[in-house]
């Protein structure tokens, strides 16, 4: 860093003034441009967000147990949760053999088709809900085939895990494909010269490898499957104890004005929340210290 | 990323290309062309009248209204934050930068309804603000600041990691050289991550014109004042005008359509691939 030391050298003021945070560095504006984020991070994000658990720590313990945890509230969670744990168990099967087919296969059209599975990140949710609702309903281009088969996913759970499946495909084809970019087929050539058969490849060398990717877009995919919202309430029905998810839970709470039920609720959420984003920071790190050995 | 196909015979290579298209074909693309086959189901002359009757029109104009000020909004949030996190080394870094992700792990939902809270007629503020006259939930601003803060991260988390890739030579050597912090930013920081930059706000766009639960919370659906076109979807949807409702979403599909052919432009023509990883 030669530049780094000159710069240093000549204004040696600005250079001492930060040194209680850490290397010295003659740019100037960290005080203006951390202070902006700081106060912009809190006004927007950290303020609103704690307004939930103060609002609910106003609500006393049995008065948060009823509304939180009532029996309506808990098959919402149980509905979300597992829609999103199915949907995301698809994606983690499918995407993965996605991310395989872009990174290790050449075929015509390969640069629309990887376009393509950024589709969901970037169609509006209330659009996908309603394509999709018209594709399954009993009349639509699926459902027809479907209904007379006895399958029945429109207004169903089922409708809510093929939202979902929409909505995360791209989390695990995007977190997997450049760790499978990383390995290269050499890796695996040298282990099928040493003598592993196709199979012992695929388990003991390629799947360890790509383990922490992978889990990391099923996270991905599931904790955005467990709060989405606009792509699951058109394909829903949005029934009571079966097809209603968390989050509309909330909405009818609030439209009911029952703001402190919202509350309790949108508190449990965040917590499920934070818990998954914790998950996710942990096998990115793991990721992290994978690619560097 | 030359691809070469060591290991899958050619029979297995066929089979998990067959697999794999056809499960993007029934999951990604048919939604796709449905939305534009059901919007023009009735035909070109009442597509036209969809997408430009007044409720239309008021609604294609709040979301430009909305995008329009989150959008730079968080430009300027993500340059100052990249600024401070790339550029210098203070403790708790992580944690800022954490705390910068956290709206992309909160339901749209939970994040309406923190500003309800706030500035609602029960929230902390809402006596104040009704004493005032201020309306800011069921009304545009309370639109806005749920826009914001689900698209808060999008700049930020791609400028952070492209410009701690860059480090600060650069600047340093032209401060050095006597430029001011915003001369080095403009004429060294800002080419340098261009194209990240645009990324990042392609992405944050189409998030903000997009996003429906987060404002679905705050907007009270008031036809032709705070129906964004999102919600305006859901409204013709739910009076089962669904030609009317397919129309408008075929505008938002195409914005998708224009976001996704940008960003292949910017990865294709200038190998600029995502930092950002998701959403």
């Amino acid at each position: 860093m030669t530049t780094g030391s000159l710069a240093l050298a000549a204004s040696p003021p600005s250079g001492a003034r930060r040194r209680w945070f850490g290397e010295r560095t003659a740019l100037p504006g960290f005080g203006l441009t951390f202070g902006f984020t700081l106060t912009w991070l809190c006004l927007i994000v950290l303020i609103p967000l704690s307004a939930v658990f103060i609002r609910t720590a106003g609500l006393g313990w049995s008065e948060f147990v009823a509304v939180a945890l009532s029996e309506r509230a808990l098959s919402a969670y149980k509905v979300s949760f597992g829609t999103a744990f199915a949907a995301a168990l698809v994606n983690g099967l499918f995407g993965l053999l996605i991310a395989w087919v872009l990174v290790r296969h050449e075929f015509p059209g390969k640069r629309i088709v990887s376009a393509l599975v950024d589709l969901p990140f970037a169609l509006p949710t209330a659009v996908a809900g309603i394509a999709l609702t018209a594709l399954y309903a009993e009349n639509g281009w699926l459902g027809q085939y479907l209904v007379p088969l006895g399958i029945h996913v429109a207004f169903t759970p089922l409708g809510i895990v093929v939202a979902l499946i929409f909505i995360g495909l791209p989390f695990v084809v995007r977190s997997v494909e450049p760790v499978l970019a990383d390995i290269g087929p050499e890796i695996e050539e040298a282990a099928q010269s040493l003598g592993a058969s196709r199979l012992q490849t695929m388990r003991r060398v390629i799947l360890p490898a790509i383990l922490p990717a992978w889990l990391t877009g099923f996270a991905m995919a599931l904790a955005r499957g467990v709060g989405e919202y606009g792509s699951v309430i058109f394909i829903a029905g949005n029934m009571p104890f079966r097809s209603e998810i968390a989050p509309l839970l909330i909405i009818t709470q609030l439209e009911q004005y029952d703001y402190a039920g919202a509350t309790a609720i949108a508190a449990v959420m965040l917590v499920i929340s934070f818990a998954l984003l914790l998950v996710i920071n942990l096998l990115q790190a793991w990721a992290r210290s994978r690619s560097i050995d | 990323m030359a691809a070469r196909p060591a290991s899958d015979g050619r029979l297995a290579r066929a089979a998990l290309l067959a697999v794999a298209m056809v499960f993007l074909g029934l999951f990604l693309l048919l939604p796709l062309i449905s939305v534009f086959v059901e919007a023009l189901k009735g035909g070109v002359g009442v597509y036209l009248d969809s997408v430009t009757q007044p409720d239309a029109i008021a609604a294609i104009k709040l979301t430009l209204l909305v995008a329009a000020i989150a959008v730079p909004v968080n430009v300027a949030f993500g340059l100052a934050a990249a600024w401070a996190v790339a550029k210098f080394d203070f403790p708790g870094k992580s944690i800022l930068v954490t705390f910068i992700d956290l709206p992309f792990s909160v339901s749209p939902v939970v994040s309406g309804l923190i500003y309800v809270l706030l500035f609602g007629a029960q929230g902390w503020f809402g006596e104040w603000l009704a004493a005032n006259d201020i309306q800011i939930i069921f009304a545009v601003p309370g639109i806005v600041l749920a826009t914001i803060f689900v698209t808060f991260p999008f700049v930020a988390r791609e400028l952070i990691p492209l410009m701690t890739e860059q480090g600060r030579g650069d600047e340093e050597a032209a401060v050095s050289l006597g430029a001011s912090g915003w001369q080095a930013f403009w004429h060294v920081t800002l080419p340098n991550i261009r194209w990240g930059l645009l990324y990042g706000v392609l992405l944050c766009n189409a998030r903000a014109m997009g996003e429906f639960g987060a404002v679905s919370v705050v907007s009270g659906h008031i036809r032709g004042r705070t129906n964004t076109m999102p919600l305006h979807v859901e409204i013709l949807y739910n009076e089962y005008n669904f030609a009317a409702a397919f129309a408008v979403a075929s505008l938002l599909a195409l914005l998708a359509l224009l976001t996704l052919v940008l960003k292949s432009a910017l990865e294709w023509r200038y190998g600029y691939h995502g930092k950002g990883g998701g959403h």
